[in-house]
């Protein structure tokens, strides 16, 4: 990728991320104020003396939250996405195994200009990868046991320059972001839908309110519309932000492929890994599915990564891998056509 | 009003004049650091060699001739100056160490050994990571060379002490292993 290339994915990186925080606020507020705005209306027609919700006080807890949790994934969202996947640093190398990762992670450092990431091991048998972290000063590269135990040195190193070149484009930003906004988003749902249960229950038990409501008109009409909408948003909204990550990631993969590819200049590698990851068709039982748009291939050994059409455009977090091993192979024979080494026999699919 | 237009325009070439020197000296470092990490992994490689010759020695008495090679490349690669002799050098180091690897595949005693297989290990990745900073090194030598040749940046190359930067050419081992025909009858008889 030339110099131009690089600085408008990391702007566009950067920006986002910024909108995405942005965005994250605004939905906090409007599930907090939204809620306020419901509760004043019903409370509205309530008799003197009875409470009346005048102070937005769901809006500004909501609100401060979101601020506090965007804090938190912006500070730890690394270490969040790390330690949920239960992996543990590679400080001191102990097998030869490690030692090949740690020498390959610092090849592919230099490779890329970029300092070295923390190395983490995922313990999990399933062949997968990750990167996350804030900017490549901060970022870490975690890789499953698996990974280790299936691939060779050289496809090793095309998975590591996959994830580098996730680090470099600030790819890695907006995934952790993303990740740890996706699961804050299903646990507020969660934790609203098991509270708004509660207070129907509550509202149910003093029944006559309702009468009085349908007869005093007005406002209730907004009021309901907005507590539909309202509704509508909590349940809607971790299906919303687990289908934007999804979103976001996929072009990002082939993006990913290509950059590590002038990383290792071995395109054909990276390919031959990618054909043992989806071969080893398991899912990857440590990432969690809020994680999952942060791997190399979709760890859920989801049949949509394997599928093509417009289903599977929606609702996979990775582009087809057979996609991926068509244009990595492509690349690779260009790459031999150029150096003159094209023999027929290395044609694509021997390796 | 002659005059102002006159100490604006003094100014502007006064500033140009600034971020160019700047900008060369500023790549000129660049280079002077991609080539210090180049250094590194090539001292790393050096300190690994005796290393693999001490451990290989033993199983591997008869072949000499092959460890006397890749010391003597080692130090030659060790003794070295200046960006074409290290590039020649380290290219025949490789060369050398190729074959030592190449032999010992017939060792199985030391195919299985696990010093030899994690010297291995660690000669390979420095051979990527020389391979890697040498990458990065020829590209920021081009920007730099590039840049001091340039108009008009060219006309403050001077005052930066600028003068071109050595590219780190591949001498591909294979390359040179194929055998030159000279047909001149004019060579020296030594030779």
């Amino acid at each position: 990728m030339s110099d131009a290339n690089l600085f408008a994915q990391q702007e566009s990186n950067r920006r986002r991320s910024t909108w995405l925080i942005i965005g994250f606020v605004v939905f906090f507020a409007w599930v907090g104020f939204g809620g306020d705005i419901a509760v004043g209306l019903l409370t509205a027609d309530a008799p003197p003396g009875s409470y009346h919700h005048a102070v937005p006080i769901f809006g500004i807890v909501t609100t401060l939250l979101a601020g506090g949790l965007c804090w938190y994934a912006w500070r730890f969202g690394s270490r969040q996405v790390l330690w949920a996947t239960g992996a543990w640093e590679l400080i001191e190398p102990a097998t030869a195994e490690q030692k090949q990762l740690v020498n390959v992670v610092e090849e592919m450092a230099i490779a890329s200009g970029l300092p070295r990431p923390r190395i983490w091991i995922v313990p999990d048998a399933d062949p997968n990868a990750f990167a996350t972290g804030r900017d490549p000063a901060t970022a870490s590269i975690a890789v499953t046991e698996g990974l280790l135990a299936t691939l060779s040195r050289d496809e090793l190193q095309g998975v590591v320059a996959h994830e580098m070149a996730h680090v470099r484009n600030l790819d890695i930003r907006l995934m952790t972001l993303l990740a740890a906004m996706v699961g804050a988003i299903a646990l507020m749902s969660d934790g609203m839908g098991r509270l708004m249960r509660g207070g129907f229950r509550v509202g149910g038990g003093g029944g006559g309110g309702r009468g009085g409501r349908s007869g005093k008109g007005g406002g209730n009409p907004l009021a309901l519309v907005l507590l539909v909408l309202w509704l509508l948003t909590l349940v809607v909204a971790p299906i919303l932000s687990r289908l934007l990550a999804m979103a976001v990631n996929r072009k990002r993969e082939y993006l990913a492929d290509a950059t590590g590819a002038q990383f290792t200049r071995n395109p054909a590698a990276l390919a031959s890994a990618l054909e043992k990851l989806s071969a080893a068709a398991a899912p990857t039982r440590a990432i969690t599915q809020g994680a999952a748009h942060l791997c190399i291939v979709d760890p859920s050994g989801n049949r949509f990564t394997s599928a093509e059409g417009a289903v599977a455009d929606v609702f996979a977090s990775h582009p087809p891998i057979a996609q991926r091993i068509i244009r990595l192979r492509g690349m690779a024979f260009q790459q031999a056509k150029r150096e003159g080494e094209y023999l027929p026999a290395d044609a694509p699919g021997a390796g | 009003m002659g005059a102002i237009i006159l100490l604006v325009l003094l100014a502007l070439v006064a500033l140009w004049l600034v971020s160019a020197y700047n900008s060369l000296i500023s790549l000129k470092n660049q280079v002077v650091n991609a080539w210090k990490q180049i250094d590194v992994q090539l001292k790393r490689r050096h300190d690994l060699i005796p290393n693999l010759v001490n451990t290989v020695k033993g199983a591997m008495d008869f072949e000499r001739s092959t460890l006397e090679a890749v010391i003597a490349a080692r130090n030659r690669a060790v003794a070295a100056t200046g960006v074409q002799q290290t590039a020649r050098a380290d290219g025949e180091l490789t060369q050398a160490l190729g074959r030592l690897f190449a032999l010992a595949e017939n060792y199985p005693e030391l195919k299985s050994n696990q010093n030899v297989l994690q010297l291995q290990e660690e000669l390979t990745s420095t051979e990527n990571r020389i391979g890697f900073a040498r990458q990065a090194y020829n590209d920021v030598a081009t920007d730099y060379n590039t840049k001091q040749m340039q108009f008009p940046t060219n006309l403050v190359a001077g005052l930066a002490k600028a003068s071109p930067a050595e590219l780190w050419e591949i001498e591909d081992a294979g390359d040179r292993a194929v055998p030159t025909v000279d047909l001149s009858l004019n060579r020296p008889p030594s030779a």
